[in-house]
């Protein structure tokens, strides 16, 4: 412990806050975010909705179980960097295979220990989410600080390139095969097709620059819009893939990046949060069923409330504002009523976070059973 | 779903007397609960038995009834409050069982009253053994394997089915009482033989082993429209096997994964759904296998718990106060969390802290009690503490304890030990067994060897291993320079720590002149329930070494109130009720309020309480750096900062502080601690009782055997002998001859002359008598003169006592005000004092006088309709009683000492918790009162005559009262004159006599016949029943019986007292006892004992003004 080497975090407003270093020495760059669950840090890191973020830790003592084999949710660990109060020393869960500051090193992520993590939460909850810079390189401030201002922002940032699928694969239903799903992997957990596997569903997953007749080339029950990284704004093709498969009334189900993607299909803006809702315990509304669930969030931007209120009017028939989060109001969740579409902008497939919301993968299989129903009316 | 609005009018339940299992954390809760229900417009009526809680305040409700918590009395109270709904889940467990009974009773349904949190067959499937375990494998999840059984022979074919051990658990019992782990068939036969005696139902669940596995619960909450959250997870450190009321426990969980928090998670709400608990809170226990991590479902509480309320501390989520919301209607969407006030509470606090709490036991107050732990808790009380790392917290409780180690290394390592030993130890649980881990990873163990003896998680094994490391690192610097001090703070090691560890810093004062020389104090962090991701609007602190502090400016005058920590026997939930008093009429009179304290289950540590809440130890370091940061804060607000300190309030715990904060400039306010010392130093004492005139009992001080006992021949046997500077009579003995003191001296004291040992003549067969008074130096105000029911000689905290006193006169009364009066002024107080007088043979004798406040101030506060505390709190702050007199806190003509002739008497009743404890083989633990105090609680009886409310005490402290049967009555000679009167009493009303030959012979020639029953020893025919196994078999409805001088353990009279504390049997000790308990029966044999509200009853005493 004590032959750590410092390391120093310089906030993009110039806010500097000292510790030492952790996991992989170097120098790291990103937007800085913090993250408010208290379990699931391997789920977090290996979420690529992380992309280009530097994640903070409220929870102050990170490593204490390890990494397993089970629990990443994609190939690889995804955040900028980290920064955490207190790391653990040793690893003790069963299932546990390394430590945790192993598997940062061995990726080459920079982490940061020892900092004032809840100063730094504040600071970015009164300030806003902004870029921020670690080295355990050099401690010099100013000079961290210049490089810090000339890293990219991330509004405009069109990441989801970066951590797509650079081929389809298929993802099997646990037993028969009751209906196949195309997802477009936007950054998608495995916890996804998972929960979808489930259900019986088997799921194609394509390329983020996957067109509408790729994805239904297979003739699928519906399409899913995967959660990812970035700025919602920039998602122009997959804006455009949604509103064909709305005109072609295939059932869509999206969730985060997907929600903003159909959100923008149904003619809603984007703006991106002060400093966005990350964490496993936010409470949202579910409209529909009047019913509160606790849920896990990872999203910097959302969907701009529509002027009407809950219900508007789009070229797609109505659309219902049917999740919002009771904290601030935010929408969480559409519920198209004349398209077979629904989206929310939580993570019902938790990992980390809680199981609440895992009726919405149910509501898919409804939806499916209904359209079909409806086709054979039509 | 908004609020109900047929719903006007809820009796709530309190959970009674303080108890072992059942603490103040259930004041707290139902304080909670009638001040929601009150600011929703509904009327509250209140049944408790206990006058030291808040929640029995006439202002917390409508209708206050300090009235025993049995069906009757309660449908009394129903008759005539005539409520829409009773809550019962915010009581504990009495209240929960109360209800049960009303409900089975049929008089909930005969007048109507609806059982609102709580449904009734929610509350049998949660505490059923058998019907929880269908429900628990029902929602899917597992549990031990196991069977209920209902008889020895059950029992038997189940063990030998289970295979040894196996965990015995009685059905329906608090707190895990009687319960225990079998590894021999000789414990089966003992403990499911108890736990079949014990249960109410008579049954015992025997289940599978489940010892050494990970121990954690879920704290839950349901509202009516199927919402659940679950408000925060715990985990215990000491693996399942023992209590978790005797666990150090953590919060949040910190060994899990996700995957499997979450698992546990939802086995967790399916459970709750699947019990169907109504509204409200829950606590579900669950253990989780090492290796391979399956879960299973231990048990759970249906209500509000003991966990709850630590869960609320720990997170900020006032799960009461919700509890109460849900209960008449709200869903948790609608109701919004208190400290952000701009989020809901239908959420799950996030912490970015962590919180260690620590039981506090009191085995040295019981010798012979197995001190092992096991799942019978045994503990009496808990400190918490909040910190940003595990380290940090752990260090901050452990110090927070105030047990003899303030914290590792305070304390020399027992003689001998070494790694084998300490090892060998760890194989038992017991009262520190992480100190005994830390002991044997310095000895060089490794965190594998330490986990393989204790089953401790290897995490936190670790953790400790880490600050062993520390240790080595301090010891080993050549100089204890910035970065290793900060370090060293960050880990939560306090300044006396340090300076154990480097005598040459010239102690803790040295170590902190370093600190504040190198700069290094600590931040204070707020707690939020949210990890900072909102801003917090409630002030709830605490400290920690980082770099930014969030204590906010302000700019009216401060004062802070120190509390008295964790519970322990004689110092307990009757000193939080007096600083919460302070707090209430600081506020009131526009001072903001600043509450230290680190005693998870009180109503002084709910963030609501004062202006700001502190959570942290009550030490000389942690509270000077509270000063610091409030005194800094308000001079950055343009305000005079802290302007005072109080610590009178608190007990022992803040009052032994006064010296040194006074000497680092707190403004210590109130009596000064000059004065205070003046009157606990023996010598200065007595100068001050010569020149006033007035008489103590002849005694002395030694430093040493010889000293000790020329002093008690000087002055004559028997003698009191003490150690100086306690309080609970920690370690006083009355001594009867020269054997006995020698005995005394090498057992009880290290008499020294640092510390001195305190002799007193003992005053056989007087009448003791307690005061509370009032005086600011230039007036005086008696609060109120109790007499005890017990001769002197027994604790006065374990004494029963009546006020008014019951058999002094007028000119006694004019007496002990004059002598009170004098003391005051004579020691300089502002304030409270208490003074206890013992009177024999028409000569009043001063036996000790505290300048502070005393256990006794609630008591004398309800039952005279005058908030002491509260005037006392005035006055420190330089009110005057004249003042408060008009202001309507104190009456504004006379005062306790004249109550006026239809004043209702008040009998205040002691609860002991000898059944709770038993010798390592087994045996019940002696039950004997004396100058040691024992008891864990009180209960008050109120009625217009004496016999009533003793009565009532006695129905209150034992949900029962004989009015006829058999009473078994063997008492030593002194006594045997005196217990013919009661004795024929009690034959008047039908009760049949069994007694001792001695005794017996004494009864006979008076005319009262009697079964003869052999002692235990002795002259025993085989044929015959001896007092034992009489008592044991249950037949006997009373036991009195009085100590002859000799009380070693094997005695008779021990083994008698004993054999009636295991079968449950009211037992009176004492001849005044006797006397009194048979004015009770007869009374209640007589008349029907009548309910009157608080309010009625206050109104009637200060409606004469």
């Amino acid at each position: 412990m004590s032959s750590r080497a410092p390391a120093i975090l310089v906030l993009e407003d110039g806010r500097v806050f000292r510790g030492e270093a952790y996991g992989s020495v170097g120098e790291t760059f990103g937007e800085a975010v913090f993250s408010t669950g208290m379990t699931g840090y391997q789920e977090t890191l290996t979420d690529p909705s992380y992309y280009g973020q530097v994640v903070a830790q409220t929870a102050p003592q990170i490593g204490n179980t390890g990494i397993n084999d089970e629990d990443d949710e994609s190939r690889r660990i995804w955040v900028a960097g980290y920064v955490v109060r207190d790391p653990s020393r040793i690893t003790s869960n069963w299932r546990a295979k390394r430590g945790l500051e192993d598997e940062l090193a061995a990726q080459g992520i920079v982490g940061i220990c020892g900092v004032d993590t809840r100063a730094l939460t504040r600071h970015l909850r009164e300030v806003g989410a902004m870029r921020v810079g670690i080295s355990s390189r050099s401690t010099d401030a100013d000079t961290l600080l210049a490089r810090v201002k000339a890293s990219p922002e991330m509004a405009g940032a069109n990441l989801v390139d970066a951590v797509t699928t650079a081929e389809p694969y298929t993802y099997e239903a646990v037993g028969d095969t009751r209906y196949t799903v195309a997802a477009l992997d936007l950054g998608i957990k495995r916890n996804t097709p998972r929960r979808l596997a489930e259900r019986g569903i088997t799921t194609t997953v394509f390329p983020a620059d996957s067109d509408a007749e790729t994805l239904l080339a297979g003739n699928p029950d519906a399409v899913f819009l995967s959660n990812g990284p970035g700025d919602p704004a920039t998602a122009d093709h997959q804006v455009s893939v949604t509103r064909k498969l709305l005109q072609r009334r295939v059932p869509v189900f999206g969730i985060c990046f997907g929600n903003q993607i159909l959100g923008r299909a149904l003619g809603l803006g984007t703006y991106k949060l002060k400093y966005g809702h990350r964490g496993i315990n936010q409470p949202v509304l579910d409209r529909l069923t009047r019913k509160v669930e606790i849920t896990a969030h990872n999203h910097g931007f959302a969907l701009a409330p529509p002027k009407s209120g809950e219900f508007f009017e789009t070229e797609f028939g109505r659309v219902q504002v049917s999740h919002v989060c009771l904290n601030d109001d935010v929408v969480e969740g559409l519920t198209c009523l004349d398209v077979p579409a629904y989206s929310v902008q939580y993570h019902p497939e938790a990992a980390g976070g809680p199981h609440d919301a895992d009726y919405l993968f149910d509501r898919l299989t409804a939806l499916i059973d209904n359209n079909e129903g409806a086709k054979a009316d039509a | 779903m908004p609020k109900r609005d047929d719903i006007h009018h809820v009796l709530v339940i309190g959970s009674g007397p303080i108890q072992i299992g059942q603490a103040c954390e259930f004041d707290y809760s139902g304080t909670q609960a009638c001040r929601v229900l009150r600011e929703e417009g509904i009327r509250v009526t209140l049944v408790n038995s206990n006058p030291a809680t808040i929640m029995t305040d006439p202002e917390f409700a409508d209708a206050t009834y300090v009235e025993p918590i049995t069906t009757e009395v309660i449908e009394q109270i129903i008759a005539k409050e005539k409520p829409d709904a009773l809550l019962p889940t915010l009581g504990g467990q009495t209240a929960l069982n109360a209800a049960v009974a009303l409900h089975e009773a049929g008089i909930l349904d005969k007048h109507g009253v609806e059982l609102i949190g709580a449904d009734m067959d929610a509350i049998q499937r949660g505490e059923d053994r058998q019907q929880f375990k269908d429900v628990v494998i029902k929602a899917g999840g597992e549990v031990p394997r196991s069977a209920v059984c209902h008889s020895m022979r059950e029992v038997r074919d189940t063990v030998a089915d289970l295979g040894l051990p196996v965990v015995i658990r009685p059905s329906f019992t608090m707190g895990g009482l009687g319960s225990g782990m079998a590894h021999t068939w000789d414990d089966v036969e003992r403990i499911a033989g108890n736990g079949l005696a014990e249960s109410p139902t008579t049954e015992v669940l025997i289940e599978e082993s489940v010892l050494g596995w990970k121990e954690y619960e879920l704290e839950l909450m349901r509202d009516h429209d199927d919402n659940v959250v679950v408000v925060c997870s715990i985990e215990n450190i000491d693996p399942m096997g023992v209590h978790t009321g005797d666990s150090v426990t953590v919060a949040p969980s910190m060994t899990l994964t996700d995957r499997e928090y979450q698992h546990m998670r939802d086995i967790g709400i399916a459970v709750l759904r699947e019990v169907g608990v109504d509204t409200g809170g829950c606590n579900i226990q669950f253990a989780i296998d090492p290796a391979d991590g399956r879960i299973i479902v231990i048990e759970m509480n249906p209500r509000v718990s003991r966990s709850s309320a630590l869960a609320s501390k720990a997170t900020g989520f006032p799960i009461a106060k919700i509890a109460a919301k849900l209960a008449i209607g709200y869903t948790l969407d609608e109701i919004p969390n208190d400290i952000t006030k701009a989020t809901p509470a239908a959420f799950e606090p996030a912490l970015d802290y962590v919180v260690v709490k620590v039981p506090r036991f009191t085995f040295e107050k019981f010798p012979g009690a197995d001190p092992t732990l096991t799942t019978t808790m045994k503990s009496v009380g808990e400190a918490m503490s909040l910190g940003r790392t595990f380290q940090q917290a752990l260090q901050k409780a452990l110090r927070s304890t105030e047990t003899k180690a303030a914290g590792f290394w305070t304390r020399p390592d027992p003689a001998g030990a070494t790694l084998e030993s300490t090892l060998e130890a760890l194989k038992t649980p017991h009262d520190g067994t992480l100190y005994t881990a830390e002991r044997a990873l310095r000895l060089g163990a490794t965190v594998e060897e330490v986990h393989a003896v204790c089953k401790i998680d290897p995490w936190f094994l670790d953790q400790i291993a880490q600050l062993v490391d520390l240790r080595a690192e301090i010891q080993s610097a050549p100089v204890i320079d910035e970065p290793l001090l900060w370090k060293a703070k960050r880990a939560g090691c306090s300044d006396a720590q340090i300076a154990a560890l480097r005598p040459e810093l010239a102690g803790e004062e040295g170590v902190r002149r370093l600190r504040l020389r190198l700069g290094l104090r600590p931040v204070y962090k707020t707690v939020d329930t949210c990890a900072a991701e909102f801003a917090a609007d409630t002030p709830y602190h605490y400290s920690t070494y980082e770099e930014e502090t969030e204590v906010a400016p302000s700019s009216r005058p401060k004062v802070m109130i120190l509390g008295s920590g964790p519970n322990r026997i004689g110092q307990g939930i009757e000193f939080d009720y007096s600083c919460v008093h302070a707090v209430q009429a600081l506020r009131e009179a526009g001072y903001e309020t600043i509450m230290v304290n680190c005693n998870p289950e009180t109503v002084s540590t709910d963030y609501d309480t004062a202006d700001r809440l502190y959570f942290e130890p009550l030490t000389f370091e942690d509270v000077t750096e509270v000063h610091h940061a409030e005194h800094t804060s308000g001079k950055a607000g343009d305000g005079p900062g802290v302007v005072g300190v109080i610590v009178q309030l608190g007990g022992q715990t803040p009052l032994g502080l006064a010296d040194r904060l006074a000497e680092a400039g707190l403004p210590i306010v109130g009596t000064s601690p000059s004065a205070i010392d003046a009157a606990e130093d023996r010598g200065v004492f007595g100068r001050l009782l010569d020149e006033l005139g007035l008489v103590s009992p002849a005694n002395g001080t030694a430093t040493s055997y010889e000293e000790a006992k020329e002093v008690a021949e000087r002055i004559g046997y028997p003698v009191l002998v003490r150690p100086s500077y306690v309080l609970g009579g920690r370690g006083m003995e009355i001594v009867y001859d020269e054997e006995s003191l020698d005995g005394y001296i090498s057992r009880a004291t290290e008499a020294s002359p640092e510390h001195p040992v305190l002799v007193d003549r003992f005053l056989d067969d007087a009448i003791e008598i307690d005061v509370d008074c009032l005086c600011d130096g230039e007036d005086f105000y008696l609060g109120g003169v109790m007499e005890h029911i017990e001769e002197a000689g027994v604790h006065s905290g374990d004494s029963s006592c009546a006020l008014p006193p019951i058999t002094l006169g007028g000119a006694v009364i004019e007496q002990i005000r004059d002598y009170t009066a004098k003391l005051a002024f004579g020691i300089g107080v502002r304030g409270l004092m208490n003074v206890q007088y013992a009177l024999k043979d028409e000569q009043l004798y001063v036996l000790e006088a505290n300048p502070r406040a005393s256990r006794t101030v609630p008591f004398v506060s309800k039952a005279t309709a005058v908030p002491l505390a509260k005037a006392a709190a005035r006055i420190a702050m330089g009110a005057r009683i004249a003042e408060l007199r008009e202001e309507g806190i104190l009456l504004p003509s006379g005062d306790g000492s004249d109550p006026g002739p239809d004043a209702p008497i008040s009998v205040k009743e002691v609860v002991l918790p000898f059944k709770r404890f038993r010798t390592v083989e087994g045996a019940g633990i002696d039950a004997v009162l004396g100058p040691e105090m024992k008891s864990t609680g009180e209960v008050m009886g109120i009625n217009g005559s004496f016999g009533l409310a003793f009565a009532k005490a006695t129905l209150a402290v034992y949900g029962k009262l004989p009015t006829s049967g058999k009473v078994f009555v063997s008492v030593a000679d002194r006594d045997k004159r005196a217990i013919v009167f009661p004795v024929r009493r009690l034959v008047d009303l039908g009760f049949t006599v069994y007694a001792t030959k001695g005794t017996g012979l004494v009864l006979k020639r008076h005319g009262i016949d009697f079964t003869p029953v052999a002692r235990h020893s002795g002259e025993h025919d085989e044929t015959e029943t001896d007092a034992v196994g009489l008592i044991a078999s249950g037949e006997v409805d009373l036991v009195i019986t009085t100590p002859s001088a000799s009380t070693g353990p094997r005695t008779d009279g021990w083994e008698i007292r004993s054999a009636a504390v295991v079968a449950d049997v009211s037992c009176v000790t004492t001849i005044q006892g006797a006397a009194a308990a048979t004015m009770g029966i007869e009374a209640a044999a007589r008349g029907e004992l009548t309910v009157t509200p608080l309010q009625e009853l206050h109104q009637r005493l200060r409606g004469a003004e």
